[in-house]
């Protein structure tokens, strides 16, 4: 159970992590100064909620291992974030994309996380969903506005949908360490969540004129269970890591 | 400073008797400390020099973005990485209410990036050099806001309203970067050997550079004098210099670092140090676009821009579209 639980711990908390450092490269470099801002909070938000989650992953896992120990001291078989956050940015309009279809997917888990049996669960999810709410709100509302805005901007947004969709199919592989969890009550089964995130999905990309793919995921192994993982997270923990690597054990 | 050499339009400053009547109450509102606001009349070359000035500051806050946000993704700890994350999304706030102060005096955003990026105006020669290791966003937000905070609080009390307001929002976050800064400086310089050389070459690097953050010396400060009778300077670059590093050097030795001056002294008799001038000529190159920084700086605010033209004409008409069907169902 304790293994189960920490295991579900760290996708929260990879996914949030992984995300939040995708989010962050943007800073200085956005389309327009109110983006900047809005993608450093984006990514403020996604790592506040990333210290809570793998803060209590290590209480669960009873080895002495803090946030930044699981943060900065694992190497990438041992991450369960999706495959879906560790994408490049590419352009604006993939990064805003693939940050709607982790933001809608997270605000319905944290929603569901709320009524958690376990408390500190709860607790996190109380928190996090209130922010969760505002970034699908905003990535919902940019999606839409540059899907229906000018021809360059629907074609790069269709093109980017054509990429990314398939990978956001991986938040709904599970896998025995899910069922354990929704059986005990603490964590949903995300396959629960699944068509009320593609109902929600499929109604924003209609409202900004473009067309949903034909698609599945299609590698065998998930980020989510460390089977699977793109060629780009070792380089995030390259970058990520590195003053923690080169000068263990010193406080910063 | 973050407007380091703002020329001013003014030819000489006029006595209240030389001035039409206009210009006089303008004039006496100013030695009245009455604000000036956006619909009052107001000289053409105060107007400019203001938008000069502001655009300045303004895109200095943009600009300075950059060589912290180089370490965003590679800072040591989750609360570091959030700290920095957070004072770089303040900066950006600040270059927003900056722009918008200059805009109460009749020129875009748009127009001001453009001439930003075009080489027309100017950022802080200060941003114009690399972060190298975790120890230089300690010194940055020790020296650069240090010094940044210097500046502005005697802003506040600027002539012009929008541009004293937008100071006054400022200067409550810059003290928090500021004390941020010194924090990782302590770590740094209390820590281990490697931490310690770390911290010292930033100091190294960063101590010159801050002091000409507040702009040549007052002998080859042409344009202080119009600027200081219209209170949007209020101090002299020497006067704050002097005080800088009057506050800084007891910090560097409370950290034990070494403050790269033989020549620094006590003087009593002047009750403040004695201390060496940076090297003017490299100020006057890095202002010209000296150094790899620079070059990377304006690249990658051109990449912003340019790249990010889809986006901002995206959005502009989607919000177009939606208002027209607003219309049409009325
Ligand atoms: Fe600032
Ligand atoms: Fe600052």
């Amino acid at each position: 159970m304790a293994d189960a639980l920490f295991e579900s711990l760290l996708r929260l908390g990879d996914n949030a992590l992984i995300l939040g450092h995708r989010v962050s490269e943007w800073c200085g470099h956005a389309p327009v100064l109110e983006e900047d801002i809005a993608l450093a909070n984006t990514a403020l938000d996604l790592l506040g909620q990333t210290n809570l989650w793998l803060e209590y992953a290590g209480e669960v896992e009873g080895k002495g291992r803090s946030a930044d120990d699981l943060a900065f001291l694992r190497d990438a078989w041992d991450f369960r974030n999706v495959l879906l956050v560790e994408l490049p940015n590419g352009d604006f309009g993939q990064t805003i994309l693939r940050q709607y279809l982790y933001d809608q997917f997270n605000l319905m888990n944290l929603e569901a996380l709320k009524g958690s049996t376990d408390t500190r669960v709860s607790e996190i999810a109380e928190k996090a969903a209130k922010e969760a709410a505002y970034h699908v709100e905003r990535s919902r509302g940019t999606v839409v506005g540059l899907g229906d805005g000018t021809e360059e901007s629907h074609r790069r947004m269709q093109d980017a949908l054509n990429i990314l969709y398939p990978y956001a199919l991986e938040l709904f592989i599970t896998d025995e360490v899910d069922a354990e969890m929704a059986k005990a009550g603490i964590i949903p089964d995300p396959k629960s969540l699944e068509d009320t995130y593609l109902a929600a999905v499929g109604a924003t990309i209609s409202e900004a004129t473009l067309e949903l793919p034909q698609a599945h995921f299609g590698h065998r192994g998930s980020g989510r269970d460390g089977r699977m993982h793109t060629e780009h997270l070792g380089h995030i923990l390259t970058q990520m890591q590195w003053l923690q690597r080169a000068y263990p054990g010193q406080s910063w | 400073m973050y407007a380091q050499m703002v020329k001013s339009t003014g030819t000489g400053v006029k006595s209240l008797d030389e001035m039409e009547p206009e210009e006089r109450a303008f004039q006496e509102k100013v030695d009245a400390d009455i604000r000036i606001e956006a619909r009052d009349w107001m000289p053409e070359g105060y107007r400019k020099t203001l938008i000069r000035q502001i655009g300045q500051h303004a895109h200095s806050e943009i600009v300075g973005q950059l060589p912290e946000g180089n370490w965003i993704t590679r800072a040591p700890t989750l609360e570091r990485k959030m700290i920095l994350l957070a004072k770089v999304q303040d900066e950006a706030g600040h270059g927003l209410y900056l722009y918008s102060a200059a805009e109460t005096l009749g020129v875009t955003r748009d127009e001001m990036t453009e001439m930003l990026l075009s080489g027309k105006m100017k950022y802080s020669s200060i941003f114009n050099y690399p972060t190298l290791t975790w120890a230089d966003i300690g010194a940055v937000g020790w020296l650069v806001d240090g010094a940044a905070i210097m500046n502005q609080v005697p802003l506040q009390r600027t002539s012009y309203g929008p541009y004293s307001r937008a100071m006054i929002r400022i200067c409550k976050e810059e003290s928090f970067h500021q004390r941020q800064g010194y924090d990782i400086m302590m770590k740094m310089a209390k820590g281990s050997e490697a931490q310690k050389r770390m911290a010292q070459d930033a100091l190294n690097r960063f101590w010159y550079p801050s002091l000409m953050m507040f702009g040549p010396s007052d002998a080859n400060s042409v344009h202080s004098e119009q600027s200081m009778a219209w209170k949007i300077k209020i101090n002299s670059n020497d006067e704050l210099r002097r005080k800088f590093v009057d506050q800084t050097v007891p910090q560097a030795e409370y950290l034990g670092l070494t403050v790269p001056d033989d020549t620094l002294a006590w003087n009593e008799e002047k009750g403040g140090y004695d201390f060496a001038e940076p090297d003017w000529d490299e100020f006057f190159d890095v202002l010209k676009g000296a150094g790899p920084a620079n070059h990377d700086r304006l690249e990658a605010r051109k990449t912003a821009w340019d790249d990010g033209a889809w986006v901002r004409d995206g959005l502009t008409a989607h919000a177009e579209k939606k208002r027209t069907a607003k219309v049409a169902a009325e």
